[in-house]
């Protein structure tokens, strides 16, 4: 079994699932966090934007947008996200499969930090407008860190589904841990049982701490009311 | 949405007018960014009659995308139906008064939840393709090397969903008041007795938006048959689009498929809950949390592990 991790590089094909995952989840959140403020804005057109935005992508297969990303935008428009160089291939394909990623997951860490929204009482927006703050500075004082705060539980389960559907960018040529896997089983499948369940407990060691971090945090941070 | 009511007053004649001002600028903005795109789009030469014809053509469908939309709804209805029955044995036994056979479905329940869909099916296919013994089995089945990825795409689709359909219901059992419970065991029901004919039945329906919601995660999950070549709606929109050199309006093409498929099961669901909530069908809805909204989570899980009223395992 070692010498079949050191022959496929397992370790460094969890590294780049780990990479996929923190930059997916970072840019994920600004964009989620961006259209959860136009969600929630005052104006008609800005709403209205952000509910096709979250309609949309909730109801397309991450494969569909995954393989879109490399196969629409690369090959028919010619967008390029990385410098042409030797590595472009793979440097292409790891940002294409961050940007599918991401976009993705914003619709749903939009809809997290909605309902971390919904557990602010009514009060203390009622109070942020009377001492007069504008709409943007209650979000910014009042809501939103408080919006957050609400939102970990939900926010930490999309990171944990983002970290599983990491393995859907093999889709676009990423040699992460589901490309691992199958040429390991491929080249020896009298082993295969055993590769899968070294896989499946990478992964429960990947997701069980942001389980166990989440719910530590949302009591820690949890906003005693 | 009660958000919106909670952040700001009713605006006045000069928020109005900020508003619209706003507005303005925001539809500028966004109308920019589309004619950006579509002129970006229009230079590639995507807007050729040529890219959009193919569609017209009567073999276009019935070669390709209805066979592969057929395909998708075949893969997703088995594994819909195999996950609820197979995520309601697991609910049962993990109510079950029998420690160990609790431990053991717990124990299923949460390593499954854990695994990735596509690493459970590309290990499924892998092996029934390479492992001499499988393949020997299989075939003793009756099921043909063209079926293999048929079979790989549900059991990767229905042990993932039947560990999540197991905790939806789990929670619902959880959420009902407790005297159903004391009633059935007052009129002389067993625990397996009352969990079968009282809880479960009351648990599928106040959780019924929520299990379907579950179907698009479903559908939405078949879409990774692609992967392991299993000939579905979007495997075969990819070799439409490379006989006809559309590729980019192929999948435009496929996603409005995908979207309206999924957003008609999610007003479906949406359509189901209000009326639940009209007629105090369930025992959920009379004292429990004022919305319990069809959460369906990212492809694979995230908010399917907050349906409403947690769980004692929620994390």
């Amino acid at each position: 079994m070692l010498e079949l991790i050191e022959q496929f590089n397992l370790v460094g094909a969890f590294w780049l699932t780990i990479r996929l995952a923190a930059v997916s989840f970072v840019v994920a959140l600004l964009l989620g966090t961006f259209v959860a403020v136009l969600r929630l804005a005052p104006v008609g057109v800005l709403n209205w934007f952000g509910a096709t935005y979250v309609t949309i992508l909730r109801n397309t297969p991450l494969t569909l947008i995954i393989v879109f990303a490399n196969l629409g935008l690369w090959a028919q428009l010619g967008i390029e996200l990385a410098d042409r160089g030797p590595n472009f291939i793979l440097e292409n394909n790891f940002r294409l499969a961050v940007l599918g990623l991401a976009v993705y997951h914003a619709a749903f860490i939009c809809e997290a930090i909605r309902s971390g929204v919904n557990t602010i009482p009514v009060g203390q927006s009622e109070a942020a407008r009377s001492i007069g703050l504008t709409f943007p500075q209650s979000l910014r004082e009042v809501i939103l860190p408080q919006a957050f705060r609400g939102a970990i539980t939900p926010i930490g389960n999309v990171l944990i589904a983002l970290i599983k559907n990491t393995t859907v960018a093999v889709a676009i040529g990423n040699r992460e841990v589901a490309y691992a896997m199958r040429n390991m089983i491929e080249f020896r499948p009298d082993a295969g049982l055993l590769i899968f369940l070294v896989i499946a407990l990478g992964f429960v060691a990947l997701t069980l701490p942001v389980g166990l971090a989440t719910s530590w945090l949302s009591s820690r941070l949890a906003v005693k009311r | 949405m009660s958000a919106q009511q909670v952040l700001f007053d009713i605006p006045g004649p000069r928020a109005r007018r900020r508003h619209l001002v706003l507005g303005i600028i925001g539809s500028a903005l966004l109308l920019g960014l589309l004619v950006v795109a579509l002129v970006r789009v229009y230079a590639q030469g995507q807007f050729e009659a040529g890219k959009w014809t193919p569609f017209l053509e009567p073999a276009s469908w019935t070669f390709y995308l209805l066979p592969g939309l057929w395909n998708t709804l075949k893969a997703a209805a088995v594994a819909i139906v195999l996950s609820m029955v197979l995520g309601t044995a697991l609910a049962m036994l993990r109510m079950s008064d029998i420690a160990p056979v609790r431990w053991a479905s717990g124990v299923f329940v949460e390593f499954f939840r854990a695994v990735p869909v596509l690493i459970m099916m590309i290990f499924t296919w892998v092996m029934l393709v390479k492992d001499p013994n499988l393949v020997r089995l299989t075939r003793s089945v009756g099921i043909s090397a063209a079926d293999v990825t048929f079979v790989a795409v549900v059991t990767g689709l229905v042990l993932y969903n039947a560990s999540v359909i197991c905790e939806i219901l789990r929670n619902g059992v959880f959420s009902l008041p407790a005297g159903q419970r004391e009633a059935g065991l007052s009129i002389g029901l067993s625990p397996s007795q009352v969990r079968r004919a009282i809880l479960l039945p009351q648990a599928f329906t106040a959780m019924l938006p929520v299990l379907i919601s579950q179907v698009v995660v479903i559908t939405k999950d078949s879409a990774l048959g692609y992967i392991i070549t299993y000939p579905e709606l979007l495997s075969r929109t990819r070799q439409l689009g490379s006989a006809n050199a559309n590729t980019f309006v192929a999948y435009l093409v496929v996603a409005a498929i995908f979207i309206l498929l999924n957003y008609a099961i999610t007003k479906l669901a949406e359509w189901i809950e209000s009326r639940n909530r009209r007629t105090r069908r369930s025992a959920v809805g009379r004292g429990a949390p004022e919305k319990a909204a069809p959460t369906y989570g990212p492809s694979m899980d995230a908010t399917s592990r907050v349906g409403p009223g947690r769980g004692p395992d929620d994390t």
